[in-house]
């Protein structure tokens, strides 16, 4: 079943010296599975997950022959139906959780605050649900991170909060964008069990964004390989490293590895047609 | 002998009223010309040892040596001519209303040395970037080429160590495979010696002869390059941080954990 | 026209000069797209050649009493905005009082800033007990009020523009202090900062040469949105007669002196009271405007 369908989304970006493409004619679908998007910088991979939910600010804008969540079609929605559907439906989680998480307000009001305003729940039941989410992220204190400041928090921890203030709502469709990549490796596998054990028992759909090959190739069922705004290649993540385009392969090869030949690293070639 | 010599070193920050010891009773040696690496997690204070060297953290115990003479507070002008460091944040570390041509010729101008066109170009051309670059602004580049400029800066002065605190771990992987081959590269012709510190062991077994891994501000372990690739290390922690890296593993193309 | 263009947008410029010209044409071109932000240049724009050119746009001597013609109402022929109780073109007199307002702008914009800046700059990059002293010394001026201060300023020093001009400097320095000591407590943890330490770099050279420039877009903004204040301080002195001295022109002793008859005259009062709106206004929408092209932090990465 597609929970997304994404065809030829377009982001452009009107500055002084003209317009500029940062997606350019990205197609992908995804049911209730772990989609990974890859891609180096700049390669438009953040820009495509913003433009799902339409978090695009100007002067950039969205275009896209077809672009529909669960049947319902988000580039006709007006900016009040796209509201009800962000958090709501479709959560999203940042790289960074300080600049996520409000400052001044602590992790018990941010929690509660969509609970309490949107379903009109009493504080109590918000804050039993709040404590249940911070449970499901493993969190080992809840009630001490409840009553916490964001800048209290750890990196590993603030990031797990953040994951379960958008698992409250319960959304279909979780958009991470580099969700572990400010993670140690031992906090890392925590995030992201937790995470896989979302997508099997709840059947929620994920487009898993990153930069890391290995990671995406290890945890997702599918990947999108993108490179200057377009997709290079789509496969089974069982076989990306494996990949035979030479884009996927050059960033494969040129990676360190431990026990490795000391001698200079490949370079990526980017002089293929793929590279235009 | 050693030209890094580290003894017992503790570094404490005081915040609120409140101690925090970064690193504890940290002892290690670096020879000349070897490249030495710190490994471990957030916290474990690898950082804090490159700052308290430049004289940056506060050290509350232990001595830090270069060749045999004990370093003078605060660090003064002769230690900026034998140390220099490469940041992490090659958008955090150049300044954004300085051209790279005032940024590699700034050095020159504190210490009073002459020829600062000539050099400027040499060093540019030395990191491997054209000398159009010279009066751009940091904004007109992308994250490997302000790593390129920032190695250019930390050798302006020919220092003999460079300290580099996970200096591609803002990169891509290519352009990490890049600014790895050129600090390999620049260490062999001009005789550095490296103290690098990075979370990816990876990374670190790629360019460093020997590795301490560090936690919570202390010494796990200190081990030879050839005892991380294959897998001779004694203590648990080192372990699992070498079982989390198993991805990273030559010969390994599945890529799947254990 | 087009080769100096793509001069200006040559991504690899190769001197110096070329690539400030450079940054700022990409300024203009930013600051072209914001409508107000225009319209408050074109104002002050105009307030400035009206001052450069005051002799030969005023219709009369602004000085020249004519006792016959008093206080003739505007659209009298050849008195567009009226005349004054001695009879004067008002037109006149606003387009000489240009001068003297944009004279006491200058002289602020020159002094309260830099000194702000530099007290800012220094309190913030030392930090310890040399931040405190500076800055229980900024409070201490900010405690006053400012125009209660000039005041005072101006009963011991003696009334004119030069001593108005100091008064309103010493008053308006603490604010740019304050702003410089915020931006400095977050530049100098940078690793820029470091680096440059790294390298041998004295304080001076850190502050002057690394720390101010980042701190100028800010303090820039906050001169532009404070000249509104300026000139109606300049006004306030010359209305209660403590700055500027008559005859001069100057815009808050033309209303001063139109008072008197604010009821039965209002345009004697109003016209000067106009011209310090508009100018006021200007400085505003281009302060707001500057904001948006000089602020680090709204500028693209």
């Amino acid at each position: 079943m597609t929970l997304l369908d994404v065809q030829n989304l377009r982001v452009t970006f009107d500055t002084e010296t003209g317009p500029v493409e940062a997606v350019r004619g990205v197609s992908f679908s995804l049911g209730r599975e772990r989609l990974g998007i890859v891609g180096e910088s700049g390669s438009g991979k953040t820009m495509t997950g913003r433009a799902v939910l339409r978090l695009i600010r100007p002067p950039g804008h969205i275009l896209a022959d077809r672009m529909v969540f669960d049947g319902q079609d988000l580039m006709g929605a007006s900016e009040r139906e796209m509201r009800a559907l962000r958090g709501k439906r479709i959560g999203m989680i940042m790289q960074d959780p300080k600049y996520s998480l409000n400052p001044v307000m602590t992790v018990s009001d941010q929690l509660t605050e969509g609970l309490r305003r949107r379903d009109g729940l009493g504080r109590r039941d918000a804050e039993a649900k709040a404590l249940a989410a911070l449970n499901a992220v493993q969190i080992r204190d809840p009630a001490r991170v409840m009553e916490a400041y964001p800048h209290e928090l750890s990196g590993g921890m603030g990031q797990r909060v953040m994951i379960a203030m958008m698992l409250i709502p319960e959304p279909d469709l979780l958009i991470a964008d580099e969700p572990t990549s400010a993670l140690d490796v031992t906090v890392q596998a925590e995030v992201l069990s937790i995470l896989d054990s979302l997508v099997r028992d709840r059947g929620m759909g994920l487009i898993f964004i990153s930069h890391d090959l290995r990671l995406v190739a290890r945890f997702c069922d599918r990947v999108v390989v993108m490179y200057k705004g377009r997709v290079v290649e789509e496969l089974l993540a069982s076989n990306l490293l494996a990949a035979q385009h030479p884009y996927t392969k050059g960033l494969l090869n040129c990676l360190p590895r431990i026990g490795g030949p000391r001698g200079p690293l490949p370079g990526l070639d980017r002089t293929g047609d793929w590279a235009q | 002998m050693s030209l890094i010599e580290i003894e017992n070193l503790s570094v404490t920050f005081r915040a609120k009223g409140r101690q925090v010891r970064a690193v504890e009773g940290v002892s290690f040696k670096v020879s000349k010309g070897e490249s030495f690496g710190l490994v471990g997690e957030s916290g474990s204070g690898k950082s804090t040892i490159l700052r308290a060297i430049c004289g940056m953290a506060p050290i509350t115990e232990g001595t830090i040596r270069i060749d045999g003479s004990v370093l003078p507070t605060p660090r003064g002008a002769r230690f900026a001519t034998r140390v220099q460091m490469v940041f992490q944040d090659p958008y955090a570390s150049l300044h954004p209303r300085h051209t790279i041509d005032r940024t590699l010729s700034e050095p020159l101008a504190i210490h009073g040395l002459g020829g600062s066109d000539a050099r400027v170009v040499r060093a540019l051309e030395q990191v491997g970037l054209p000398a159009a670059f010279r009066f751009r602004y940091p904004h007109q580049l992308s994250g490997g080429q302000r790593q390129r400029v920032a190695i250019a800066r930390a050798l302006m002065l020919e220092p003999k160590i460079v300290l580099l605190d996970e200096p591609t771990s803002a990169l891509d992987a290519s352009v990490q495979a890049e600014v790895l081959n050129l600090l390999n590269r620049l260490r062999a012709d001009l005789g550095l010696t490296f103290l690098m510190v990075s979370h990816d062991l990876a990374v670190i077994d790629h360019m460093c002869d020997r590795i301490l891994v560090m936690q919570h501000g202390r010494k796990v372990e200190e081990m030879a390059r050839d005892d991380l690739a294959n897998a001779r290390m004694t203590t648990a922690y080192a372990r699992s941080l070498f079982d989390a890296s198993a991805d990273r593993m030559l010969g390994d193309p599945s890529g799947t954990a254990p | 026209m087009t080769t100096l263009r793509s001069w200006l947008q040559d991504p690899s410029p190769t001197s110096r000069r070329q690539a400030r010209l450079g940054q700022l044409w990409l300024a203009w071109l930013r600051i072209q797209r914001n409508r107000l932000a225009m319209a408050g240049l074109v104002i002050v724009t105009i307030l400035v050649l009206v001052a450069a050119f005051a002799p030969w746009i005023a219709p009369y001597d602004p000085f020249v009493q004519d006792l016959g013609n008093r206080l003739k109402p505007p659209g009298t022929t050849g008195h567009w905005l009226g005349t004054d109780d001695f009879g004067r073109d008002i037109l006149s007199r606003i387009i000489h009082g240009a001068r003297i307002t944009l004279y006491i702008i200058a002289l602020v914009a020159v002094t309260a800033p830099v000194l702000g800046l530099l007290i800012g700059t220094v309190a913030g990059y030392f930090g310890g007990w040399i931040d405190a002293v500076l800055m229980r010394l900024t409070d201490i001026f900010l405690a006053f009020p400012r125009l209660i201060l000039a005041l005072a300023l101006v009963a011991v020093l003696g009334p004119g523009i030069e001593n108005a001009v100091l008064a309103i400097a010493l008053t308006a320095w603490p604010p740019y202090a304050r702003v410089a000591r915020a931006e400095t407590l977050t530049i100098r943890s940078s690793d820029y900062i470091e680096a440059i330490r790294l390298q041998g770099a004295t304080a001076p050279r850190i502050i002057l040469g690394h720390v101010v420039p980042m701190c100028l877009p800010s303090v820039i903004i906050r001169v532009t949105l404070d000249m509104a204040g300026v000139i109606l301080i300049a006004a306030g002195l010359g209305f209660l007669g403590l700055g500027v001295q008559p005859p001069q022109p100057e815009w808050g002793l033309m209303i001063s002196s139109g008072r008197k008859f604010l009821f039965e005259q209002w345009w004697v009062a109003t016209m000067p009271g106009l011209a310090i709106f508009i100018v006021s206004l200007g400085f505003n929408l281009l302060g707001d405007g500057l904001r948006d092209v000089l602020d680090p932090k709204s500028a693209p990465k």
